[in-house]
C-alpha cells in the first residue's frame, strides 16, 4: 500500500532564517494511521504540519529541498486550495478559526467556497453536524459556545470536505481536561467511521494518550528523533530527553525504580499490567516523604459570602469563601466559563460583588479605587501582548511607577532591581519586540511585580506553552513566591500546574465553591474532579491499582519527590 | 447591553423577504425620496414607511437611541436651513408669504415653512426604511445579497467578518482596559484630556497587538478552507426569490417610476401649493 504522507529527505528552510528548520525528514503515514506528533516549541513540529496542510510554502516560503507526497500527489501541483480538499486541519485557537456568523455558515464555508447548490449545503452540513454532535447548534453565533463545542464546529467545517487526512494542531491547549478527552474520544469516532488519517501535533502526551494511537513521531531540533510505538516509547528516556513530559503514572513507576517493558502495555493506566512494579511502587510509598506543611501565616486575602450577578436572578458567583494566606501559592481552578475570571475580576475591583466582602489584610476593599488596588493587588494577563504597550522593556516595566509620579531616581533603582530578579536585566535596553514569547511574559510579570504588589494572581500563566517554558515560567514564580514572601493566585485549567506548584486548589464549578483543598485531594476525588470538568490524576489510578490505601497521600509523595529533585538538579546547574 | 441596529430574528413576511430583495428596496426608496420635493409623494411615502415599520414589528430599544441622534441632527439641519437662507423658500416657489418679522433679513415666511417641513417628512420617510433594513436582515445575508446585486463577494465577507469578531475584540478590549487600569492607568473622568489621550495608547496597542494575532489564524484559517479559490462563491444564508419577493421588487419599481413621474411632471421637483 502506498503512503499517504510521505516525505523522504525532505528540509525545509525559511526564507528570512539562516537555518534549516526542518532537515532529512523521512516519514510514511500510511491511510487510516492515527499518528501523534510530539516535540518541544522550536522542535519544528508545527512547520512539519504546516508542509502536510500546504502553509507551508504556500503562505511561508522558503526553500524546499527533497520530495514530500500527498495521497500520491505533489503539494506545489495541488496547491494550497487543491490540498485543501485532502488534508483538513484544525487549529489550536477555537476562537480565532471560527469564520462564520453561526455555526451552520461557519460548517459551511469550505462548501461556499467551493460554489456548492445550497441545497447540497444544507444536506452536507446537517450530516456533518450530527457527527460531531453539534445539531442543536446549527443557528448558534460562536460566542454562545464552549471552547469544546467550537473545536468540534471547526472538525465539521473541515469534515464536510472529505478530506483523507484530519490535522489537529494542539487541539487540547485551550480546553479543559474533561472535555481535552471528550475532543480525543470524538476524534477517534471520526476515524472509526470515516477510516481518515489523522495526525494530530501535541505536547501533552498523557492526555493525547486518551486512546490508541498507532505510532508516535518525536521531533527534536528540526529532526526526527524517534519513529514508534506508544509503547516503546514510553520505556526508553527520549521523552524526558526532549523535555516532553511522561504520563505521570510512567514517571512514577520509574522513580520506584521499575524498568517498564513494552509487553506490559504502558499506553494506558486502565489497561497497563501493572503486577511486575506494585511491590516498587509500594515500597517507593512507604520510603517517600511528604512535603512538610509550609507554617502558619497571616490571612492577607479574604473573600467572605460573595455573589454577583450581571443580571438580577443569574447568578454567575454564590456564596464563595474562602481565606488566603501570606505566601501561599494558590490555584483557582473548574472549567472555561465556571467563573474564574469573574472571580478575579471581583478582587481586582473591575465589577461590584452583589453581596459580600473582599478583605486585604483584614481591611474591607470596598472603598478602594482599581488604580489603589492595583497597588497591591497585581493581575498578569493570559497573553503578554495584552499588557505590553510601551516598545522598549525598561519603559513599559517603569509605567505604573511612571503613572503614579514616583520621583525618576526611584523608578531606576526599582525597574533594575525587578529587571534583576526576572531575569531580564542584560536586555533592559532592548525593544520588547525582540524578545521571545517567554522573555515577554517575564516582561508583562515584571511589570506587575515592580509595583510591589501583595498578591499576584495570573491567568492562564501556561497557556500554549511546552513543558520546557511551562517549567521555566513556573519555577521563576515560585522563586519569587519563595525569596520575597508574594502570594500568588494562579487562575488555570492545567492540573499538572496546580498538582506540582500550588499548595491549594479552590475549585468552582457553575458558580459554586465545590473544594477548597490540596490540589492532591480534589485530584483524586472522583466527584468533584467530574464537576469541575476536571480529570483524575492517573497517580490515583496507579495507586489504586498497586493496593495503596491512601492514593492523595502517594499523590502528595510523588509531588514533594518532584520537587525535591527538581530543586538538586537547579542547584547542579547552578 | 441592548444591541443597537442589530439583526433581530422573528417572523414576519418583511424577515421572509430576500436580503436582495431589502436591498433592493431600500435603494430606490431612499433615491427616490432624494430626488421628489413633490409634498404629495411624500407624504404617501411616509405613510407607507410607518406602515410597514409597524409592520416589521421592531422595538423601540433597537432603534430608540439612533433615532434620538438623527433627531438632533435634522434639528440641526432645519436650523441651519433657515440661518444660512431663510428666503429659500420663496427662491422656490415664487411667493413670499409674511408671517411675522425676527430680525434683519430674517423673516418667517409659510413657503420657508412649506419648504422645510418637506426636508422633515423627507427624514422621516428614509429613517424607518434604513432601519427596517438594518434590524430585519440578517447580515450574513445581506453579504449574500451584496454579492447578488453584483458587488465582489470580498467586500460582503469583509462585513460579514467584521461582525463576527466586534463581540470578540469589544471583550478584549474590556479585559486590556481593566488590567491597564489596575497598573494605574487612568481612563476614568478623573484623568486630564490629554493625559486621557495618551493612555489610550497603553490600550490600543495591546489591542492592536492581541487583534493582529488574530488576524494571523484568521487568514489562515480562511485559506486553508479555500476562501478566494473560486471568483464565485455560494452562500448557505442566501433566500430563494420567492413571490413575495417579485411582488415586492415590482412594486418599489413601479412606485419609483411613478413617484418620479409625478414629481417631475410639471418640469420642477418641487409641488407648489402656492399659485
Amino acid at each position: 500500500m502506498e503512503p499517504i504522507i510521505e516525505f523522504k529527505d525532505f528540509s525545509f528552510k525559511y526564507r528570512a532564517q539562516k537555518e534549516p528548520t526542518l532537515r532529512n525528514i523521512n516519514l510514511s503515514i500510511m491511510s487510516g494511521e492515527k499518528v501523534l506528533i510530539v516535540g518541544p516549541s522550536g522542535s519544528g513540529k508545527s512547520t512539519l504540519a504546516h508542509c502536510i496542510n500546504g502553509l507551508v510554502p504556500f503562505s511561508w516560503s522558503g526553500e524546499i529541498t527533497g520530495s514530500l507526497r500527498i495521497a500520491g500527489k505533489n503539494p506545489a501541483d495541488l496547491g494550497l486550495f487543491g490540498l485543501s480538499k485532502i488534508v483538513g486541519t484544525v487549529l489550536q485557537d477555537t476562537d480565532g478559526q471560527f469564520i462564520g456568523l453561526t455555526v451552520a455558515e461557519d460548517i459551511a464555508f469550505a462548501l461556499e467556497n467551493d460554489m456548492t447548490p445550497q441545497e447540497e449545503m444544507f444536506r452536507k452540513v446537517n450530516e456533518v453536524a450530527e457527527m460531531v454532535d453539534v445539531k442543536g447548534l446549527l443557528d448558534h453565533a460562536p460566542r454562545e459556545l464552549s471552547g469544546g463545542q467550537k473545536q468540534r464546529v471547526s472538525m465539521a467545517g473541515v469534515m464536510v470536505d472529505d478530506v483523507k487526512i484530519l490535522l489537529f494542531d494542539e487541539p487540547l491547549a485551550n480546553l479543559d481536561p474533561a472535555t481535552g478527552k471528550r475532543a480525543i474520544a470524538m476524534i477517534d469516532q471520526i476515524r472509526e467511521k470515516r477510516n481518515t488519517t489523522i495526525v494530530i501535533i501535541e505536547h501533552r502526551l498523557e492526555d493525547a494518550l486518551y486512546r490508541d494511537v498507532d505510532r508516535i513521531i518525536v521531533v527534536g531540533d528540526g529532526r526526527i528523533v524517534t519513529d514508534t510505538t506508544p509503547d516503546e516509547l514510553l520505556c526508553g528516556d527520549i521523552l524526558n530527553r526532549q523535555g516532553i513530559r511522561e504520563p505521570l503514572y510512567v514517571t512514577a513507576i520509574k522513580h520506584a525504580g521499575g524498568k517498564i517493558s513494552p509487553k506490559d502495555k504502558p499506553q494506558h493506566i486502565e489497561s497497563m499490567h501493572l503486577e511486575p512494579y506494585a511491590q516498587k511502587v509500594r515500597e517507593w510509598f512507604d520510603r517517600t516523604e511528604a512535603k512538610k506543611p509550609k507554617a502558619d501565616t497571616p490571612s492577607v486575602l479574604k473573600v467572605e459570602d460573595l455573589y454577583f450577578s450581571y443580571v438580577e436572578g443569574r447568578p454567575i458567583l454564590q456564596h464563595i469563601h474562602f481565606d488566603i494566606h501570606k505566601g501561599e501559592m494558590v490555584s483557582i481552578v473548574g472549567k472555561n466559563g465556571a467563573g474564574k475570571s469573574t472571580l478575579s475580576n471581583l478582587i481586582c475591583g473591575f465589577y461590584e460583588p452583589t453581596r459580600g466582602r473582599i478583605l486585604l489584610n483584614g481591611q474591607d476593599m470596598a472603598p478602594l479605587s482599581i488604580k489603589e488596588r492595583g497597588e497591591k493587588i497585581g493581575l498578569v494577563m493570559q497573553s503578554p501582548n495584552q499588557m505590553i504597550s510601551k516598545p522598549m522593556i525598561f519603559e513599559e516595566v517603569a509605567l505604573g511607577l511612571q503613572v503614579r509620579g514616583v520621583s525618576q531616581e526611584e523608578i531606576g533603582e526599582r525597574v533594575n532591581e525587578t529587571l534583576k530578579i526576572c531575569g531580564l536585566y542584560p536586555f533592559r535596553n532592548w525593544p520588547v519586540s525582540a524578545l521571545s514569547f517567554g522573555q515577554k511574559k517575564r516582561v508583562s510579570i515584571a511589570s506587575i511585580l515592580v509595583m510591589k504588589p501583595e498578591v499576584l494572581i495570573l491567568d492562564e500563566p501556561t497557556a500554549g506553552q511546552d513543558y520546557r517554558h511551562y517549567t521555566e515560567i513556573m519555577e521563576f514564580l515560585k522563586e519569587i513566591n519563595e525569596n520575597s514572601g508574594i502570594t500568588i493566585i494562579m487562575i488555570t485549567h492545567d492540573m499538572h500546574l496546580m498538582l506540582e506548584y500550588t499548595d491549594r486548589a479552590i475549585v468552582i464549578a457553575d458558580g459554586h465553591l465545590i473544594a477548597d483543598d490540596t490540589p492532591a485531594k480534589v485530584l483524586t476525588n472522583e466527584t468533584i474532579a467530574d464537576k469541575a470538568y476536571l480529570k483524575k490524576t492517573s497517580l490515583y489510578d496507579l495507586a489504586l491499582d498497586c493496593q495503596i490505601e491512601d492514593p492523595s497521600e502517594f499523590v502528595e509523595r510523588f509531588i514533594a519527590y518532584e520537587r525535591e529533585k527538581r530543586g538538586k538538579e537547579d542547584q547542579g546547574n547552578g | 447591553m441592548a444591541k443597537i441596529l442589530s439583526y433581530e430574528e422573528k417572523d414576519t413576511w418583511i424577515h421572509r423577504l430576500s436580503g436582495v430583495t431589502k436591498l433592493i428596496f431600500f435603494l430606490l426608496w431612499c433615491l427616490t425620496s432624494m430626488l421628489t420635493y413633490d409634498t404629495r409623494v411624500l407624504v404617501v411615502m411616509l405613510i407607507f414607511s410607518l406602515v410597514v415599520f409597524k409592520i416589521s414589528k421592531t422595538r423601540w430599544s433597537q432603534v430608540g437611541a439612533v433615532f434620538k441622534l438623527v433627531m438632533v441632527f435634522l434639528a440641526f439641519n432645519v436650523f441651519a436651513i433657515y440661518l444660512f437662507s431663510p428666503d429659500q423658500g420663496t427662491a422656490i416657489y415664487g411667493t413670499r408669504t409674511v408671517l411675522f418679522h425676527i430680525a434683519g433679513r430674517y423673516d418667517v415666511t409659510l413657503e420657508q415653512l412649506f419648504y422645510e417641513l418637506n426636508v422633515v417628512i423627507k427624514y422621516f420617510t428614509i429613517i424607518p426604511a434604513v432601519f427596517m433594513f438594518l434590524v430585519t436582515t440578517n447580515p450574513s445575508e445581506f453579504a449574500a445579497s451584496m454579492n447578488k446585486v453584483g458587488i465582489s463577494y470580498n467586500v460582503g465577507y469583509a462585513i460579514s467578518i467584521a461582525l463576527r469578531y466586534i463581540p470578540d475584540v469589544q471583550s478584549e478590549f474590556t479585559k486590556i482596559k481593566h488590567a491597564q487600569e489596575a497598573r494605574g492607568i487612568e481612563m476614568s473622568g478623573k484623568a486630564s484630556f490629554i493625559n486621557r489621550i495618551k493612555n489610550t495608547a497603553a490600550i490600543i496597542f495591546p489591542l492592536i497587538f492581541s487583534s493582529m494575532d488574530r488576524i494571523d489564524v484568521v487568514s489562515n484559517a480562511m485559506e486553508l478552507r479555500g476562501y478566494g479559490k473560486h471568483k464565485k462563491r455560494t452562500w448557505y444564508m442566501e433566500k430563494k426569490l420567492l413571490r413575495n419577493d417579485y411582488l415586492t421588487i415590482g412594486f418599489t419599481m413601479l412606485f419609483t417610476a411613478a413617484a418620479l413621474l409625478i414629481t417631475f411632471a410639471d418640469g420642477s421637483r418641487f409641488y407648489n401649493p402656492f399659485v
